[in-house]
């Protein structure tokens, strides 16, 4: 005969509460480290859509992502003339803020050469980005219709298809332009200001005076195509050949001086160490902070059902129980109480966790892990009621 | 040979000025099969005399023998199991019946068993064997709560006997029940004695339930100060 189930069976009341709420906790315990992995996974989600092996930056900076990044385009051609590079393709990303429908409408652009990769991963609805420009894909998180047309810098864009589950690391969710029209929602300049800029720069050479007319035209051409130039990406990523070596191709790049070949495996650090540690400590601290109210708790429900049965106790005392019969009953119930929160917050996660605006990642390892944690806390904390009924007299049973 | 014997039993509650003589110089012997009652005044040492006995308060002085075993020569002696010989050898009956509120009428009496290693349906049979002797076969599942007292009384006997003790201690076991349900528990308490060949020591200070008893101990101030010999059992003949 159980008597941690009777006890339990005979005042349920008290004892599915405190364990219901015990569970709401856990499952913040359980949401906030899944918000580290969705963390980690959103941090990392461009990088591993990208595949690329080399990540081509401005030389002394972490970017694309941790930091801003600018190189020529055309760097391009000199890459894939490396040996050991199959491909590489430019990039450019931007964080972008509308307003749409009243509100505030945040998303990350990533844009990308339509004949090389980097593109969206996958496409739910609709088809690719087709034509060189005025065309976009957007996450599904953007909710965004296809055919649904918004206005970026000097142009409307239209919707033409839906991919998946794509955010920038700061939890944005990405939507696809080609490289050409992100260039120039990033630095094309308006029809205003490319005038001024002409005649500053014509007047500033007229005022020249060894110049010929004709030479000064030529100069102002040159000089004006230079600053309207919008050929510049944020990264160049490079694919390796089958079998070729990395730090080879990375130490031949870096020879070049004004660029910083990343590996992706370097890129995993800059973006894991340096974007979310700080975040993961918030949360980890969070979450001990929660696991000891949890014990807390739970000790506090175990000691004062303890007092309640003292006269029980001492009258299994009297009639000769083990020890181990009376600390059975105390513990079974404070680790009885942390199974029912444990399940509780599982439960409430699994239907919950969906609809949290930033993304939530249950890992099998991290359930377990807090599982045993809580087996550990409960055990832990019914010690106060144990050590409260093992003074317990068998005298105390006699008497009123 | 005894199932009881007390000799020269003294329990001095606290130390220094503060200290009390509940019992002193205690001499008895209890012999199986036979029901005897210790009677006296309120606070006069009746309680502290059973629960010196039943293993729950260590004596001050004195020797106590259990069915044979010495428990204690002046404390109690080293390496004893005393949760095993009160499972296994002394039952105990209380004024308040001590029922477990949790548990219902069976499972108060499996707990005694299967605390002695009975297993489950061992316990459960013997539970229900017991209880319906004691007419309770139709509370089998009831609560302590929906009992009556009497009923209650009776589920407390059931456990102290569950595991056939040689000693019973019973301390005022009708003081909480009228007198139609006292004296049938008294009766029961006879009938136990002479069935099971336990020996019976019931404290009570109700001088209407004496006439069942075999002998009768009075008890003043911390001292055996009469015993009465109820001349018509065999039993009571012999002792004197
Ligand atoms: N745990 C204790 N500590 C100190 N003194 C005690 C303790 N238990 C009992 N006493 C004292 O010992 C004396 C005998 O008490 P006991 O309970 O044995 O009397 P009793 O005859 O059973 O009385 P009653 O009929 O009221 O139950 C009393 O003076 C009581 O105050
Ligand atoms: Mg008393």
């Amino acid at each position: 005969m159980n008597l941690a189930i009777r006890d339990i069976r005979y005042h349920s009341g008290r004892f599915i509460l405190t364990s219901i709420g015990l569970g709401l906790l856990l499952g913040v315990v359980m949401s906030m480290g899944g918000i580290y992995r969705g963390l980690f996974g959103d941090a990392l989600a461009v990088l591993d859509a990208t595949k690329g092996d080399i990540w081509v930056v401005q030389q002394d900076t972490n970017g694309p992502f941790a930091e801003n990044s600018r190189i020529p385009e055309d760097i391009k051609y000199r890459i894939r003339a490396v040996p050991g590079v199959a491909e590489a393709s430019p990039l450019s990303f931007q964080t972008i803020q509308i307003e749409r429908l009243g509100k505030p409408f945040r998303f990350f652009l990533i844009g990308y050469d339509l004949n090389g990769f980097g593109g969206p991963p996958v496409i739910v609805a609709g088809r690719n980005i087709r034509q060189k420009h005025y065309e976009m894909v957007v996450a599904k998180a953007m909710k965004m219709a296809i055919g649904e047309k918004i206005h970026l810098g000097l142009h409307d864009y239209t919707v033409v298809g839906i991919t998946g589950k794509v955010v920038s690391a700061g939890g944005d969710p990405a939507a696809y332009v080609s490289l050409a029209d992100a260039q120039d929602i990033q630095f094309k300049k308006d029809n205003d200001a490319i005038r001024n800029d002409r005649e500053r720069i014509g007047a500033n050479l007229a005022g020249m005076q060894n110049i010929s007319p004709g030479q000064a035209k030529f100069l102002q051409q040159n000089i004006a195509a230079i600053t309207e130039s919008t050929h510049t990406v944020n990264t160049i990523v490079a694919r390796l050949a089958p079998g070729a070596d990395l730090h080879g191709v990375q130490e031949r790049i870096s020879r070049w001086n004004h660029f910083r070949p990343i590996s992706v495996e370097e890129q995993t650090k800059i973006l894991t160490k340096g974007m979310i540690e700080k975040a993961r400590m918030q949360l980890g601290l969070f979450r001990i902070i929660l696991l000891v109210i949890s014990g807390v708790i739970i000790s506090l429900i175990i000691y004062t059902s303890t007092i309640d049965k003292i006269k029980v106790i001492a009258t299994l005392k009297l009639i000769g129980s083990q020890n181990r019969v009376i600390i059975g009953m105390i513990l079974q119930q404070s680790l009885l109480m942390g199974l029912i929160a444990y399940f509780v917050g599982y439960g409430l996660i699994l239907l919950t966790y969906d609809k949290f605006p930033r993304r939530i990642v249950l890992e099998a390892q991290d359930l377990q892990g807090l599982f045993v944690i809580v087996m550990v806390i409960c055990t832990i904390s019914s010690f106060v009621g144990i050590r409260k009924a093992l003074k317990v007299e068998p005298a105390e049973a006699l008497g009123g | 040979m005894y199932a009881i014997e007390v000799a020269k039993l003294t329990k001095i509650y606290g130390k220094g000025e503060t200290a009390v003589t509940a019992i002193a110089d205690a001499t008895l012997q209890v012999k199986p099969g036979e029901l005897v009652a210790i009677l006296g005044p309120s606070g006069s040492g009746k309680t502290t005399l059973l629960t010196s006995i039943g293993l729950i308060n260590e004596p001050t002085h004195g020797k106590v023998v259990i069915d044979g075993i010495t428990v204690a020569d002046e404390r109690w002696l080293p390496g004893l199991d005393l949760k095993r010989l009160r499972r296994e050898k002394l039952g105990f009956i209380f004024q308040a019946h001590n029922l477990i509120p949790f548990l219902t009428a069976r499972e108060n009496v499996m707990v005694a068993l299967e605390i002695n290693h009975l297993t489950k349906n061992e316990a459960k049979a013997r539970a229900d064997e017991l209880l319906t002797s004691l007419n309770l076969g139709h509370r089998l599942d009831n609560y302590p709560s929906a009992l009556s007292g009497g009923e209650a009384q009776r589920v407390a006997i059931a456990r102290a006997l569950a595991n056939r003790p040689k000693v019973i201690l019973a301390d005022e076991p009708t003081a909480a029940l009228d007198t139609e349900n006292g004296k049938n528990v008294m009766a029961l308490l006879k009938q136990l004695a002479v069935e099971n060949r336990s020996a019976i020591l019931v404290v009570t200070h109700d001088h209407r339930m004496v006439e069942g008893f075999d002998r009768i101990f009075t008890v003043s101030d911390g001292k055996i100060i009469g015993e009465k010999i109820n001349g018509n059992t065999s039993t009571s003949q012999a002792l004197a």
